[in-house]
């Protein structure tokens, strides 16, 4: 009975198994960008940058109909090109980068629907916001697989200098030159996965397996990097009980997957060892030193 | 020997100077307090020294020196103190010129990042997270950071600002120790009295120099009172410098 309800599906049907695997290969690596993206105070511009890429993978629908490779390859364009006008405008004028951002998102958001609703139905309009992780292909899978490789070595590239960046950036720009670069390089990491979780989840609620984990991990460890492990966990958690619950109630697997997310950040806001409310009205006894 | 010059310098944001054409020299192995009210620009001067903002006119000469080279301890305000860091992972980053991007931290490395965080006095507290600490022990993390960079020259912006008496003491022992290994040092400073004590030099700024030279000749009431009539506002309807075309004229 356990089996076939939790384990079955993934034994007998490829599709759930090609999801399985893709939600993983999306905690492994969007969850670390979460977790920087919260400490960073980013996790606003997270959801601006999702909005971001719809023109880009609208053009492509436009251009190849419902083909993942012309809508990725659109999204990646278009989400660079906003992280990097955004990035620039704030950098070199000093309006903050939200507010750079959500003059460019507001923009993509409204004519990527634009040029969706010039082609498609509502139904195309519907899988793009919100993606469709049981149609997942073996070529698709490849890509996002690739995409979460890329992002983990990248980001052990400038590990370093985002970490110095977070938490002192004058001290970095002291020392190093790296910080404009590597802030830059995170913001290309942010749209790779965004991309990445398009596929699987929409633009809509890409973001919500990089945001909700760190949010999670942020109530159960004071280390980055233990936080960072415990956000990937509670991705990989969230992605295959969202999974076995769309398989056995016929929700739809990208808002199940988000809504499981959300389960754990509730749990977690009111029983995390940091700063959860039950912690804080029944803290024990204090201390001797 | 000049370890910095100063060749009518001029710092700001947005083309408001901050700093007004200021010229002059720091003695390698100087001991300089920089003072003056709030808004005078001390913190604008030592941006322009580190590198963090470039001159809106004129030019900083740092002997040799890259900018990277220098330590710099910024106000701890400028710090995320909720980011999830330790102390001795915070100090270890004063290893950036040894370990750069990718470099290990080693067991040599490890033991000079102990010993620095063990000088400030804050033996135990290597795993505690820097957002546990207080504004005391923050500000003895930040001069540990310091001592590992080892550099020539080292700026303090408003280093004892918030602090007990005996922190205050501790830090400026290794400031004094600093100065006796010949480093030159420059400090932002609201102490009258540390600075008539302790510090040899001093500048006093007000958007623009009132005074520099030996303390006890700078440190007068009437430059005090000249500093503190300083206008800290902006004049969003200023003409362009009128020095600054005399300047490039005369060049």
């Amino acid at each position: 009975m356990i089996y076939d309800a939790l384990i079955g599906p993934f034994t007998e049907f490829e599709f759930m198994r090609r999801a399985l695997a893709a939600v993983i290969a999306l905690s492994l690596a969007g969850a670390p960008i979460g977790v920087f993206l919260m400490l960073r105070r980013m996790s606003l511009v997270g959801d601006a940058m999702a909005h971001a890429i719809l023109p880009g993978a609208a053009v492509g629908f436009l251009l190849s109909g419902l083909n993942l490779f012309a809508m990725t390859a659109g999204g990646l364009i278009a989400g660079f090109a906003v992280a990097i006008l955004a990035g620039v405008v704030a950098r070199s004028t000093g309006l903050k980068e939200d507010a750079s951002l959500a003059t460019f998102y507001l923009a993509s958001l409204a004519l990527g629907v634009t040029i969706v609703s010039i082609k498609g139905t509502n139904i195309d309009l519907l899988h793009v916001l919100f993606g469709n992780i049981l149609a997942m292909d073996d070529q698709t899978l490849l890509v996002v697989a690739f995409n979460a490789t890329v992002t983990l070595l990248v980001l052990a590239v400038i590990y370093r200098p985002l970490v110095i960046e977070s938490v002192d950036p004058l001290f970095l720009r002291t020392v190093s030159r790296a910080g404009g670069p590597a802030h830059l390089a995170f913001l290309a990491l942010v749209v790779v996965n965004l991309v990445n979780g398009f596929q699987a989840l929409g633009t809509l609620l890409a973001v919500g397996l990089m945001i909700l984990p760190a949010g999670v991990a942020r109530f159960w460890s004071r280390d980055l990097t233990a936080m960072i492990c415990i956000a990937v966990i509670a991705a990989a958690v969230s992605g295959y009980a969202g999974l076995v619950l769309s398989f056995q109630t016929r929700v739809p697997s990208g808002p199940a997957i988000i809504l499981v997310a959300t389960v754990l950040y509730v749990v977690s806001v009111l029983f995390g060892g940091v700063g959860g409310l039950v912690r804080q009205m029944f803290p024990g006894r204090h201390l001797e030193a | 020997m000049a370890q910095l010059a100063f060749r009518n310098v001029t710092l700001g944001y947005d083309r408001h100077p901050a700093v007004h054409h200021l010229n002059g020299e720091v003695a390698s192995g100087a001991l300089v307090a920089v003072i003056g009210p709030n808004g005078a620009g001390k913190s604008t001067l030592l941006r322009g020294i580190v590198g963090i903002l470039k001159p809106l006119d004129g030019s900083i000469h740092l002997g040799g020196l890259d900018s990277r080279d220098i330590a710099y301890l910024p106000q701890s305000a400028e710090i995320d103190r909720s980011f999830p860091i330790s102390v001795f992972d915070f100090v270890g980053t004063g290893l950036w010129r040894d370990a750069g991007l990718f470099g290990g931290i080693g067991k040599v490395a490890r033991v000079k990042i102990l010993r620095a965080i063990a000088s400030v006095g804050l033996n135990g507290f290597e795993n505690r997270s820097i957002g546990t600490l207080s504004g005391g022990q923050m500000q003895r993390v930040l001069f540990a950071r310091v001592l590992l960079q080892n550099a020539r020259v080292i700026v303090l912006d408003e280093p004892f600002n918030a602090i007990d008496s005996k922190t205050t003491a501790d830090l400026l022992a290794l400031v004094k120790q600093w100065h006796g290994e010949g480093r030159t040092v420059l400090a932002a400073l609201h102490d009258m009295e540390m600075v008539r004590t302790h510090f040899t030099e001093t500048l006093i700024l007000a958007r623009g120099p009132v005074a520099w030279g030996p303390t006890a000749e700078v440190l007068t009431p009437e430059n005090l009172m000249v500093a503190m009539r300083m206008c800290e506002a902006f004049d969003d309807s200023a003409a362009a410098c009128a020095a600054d075309d005399a300047h490039s004229q005369a060049a």
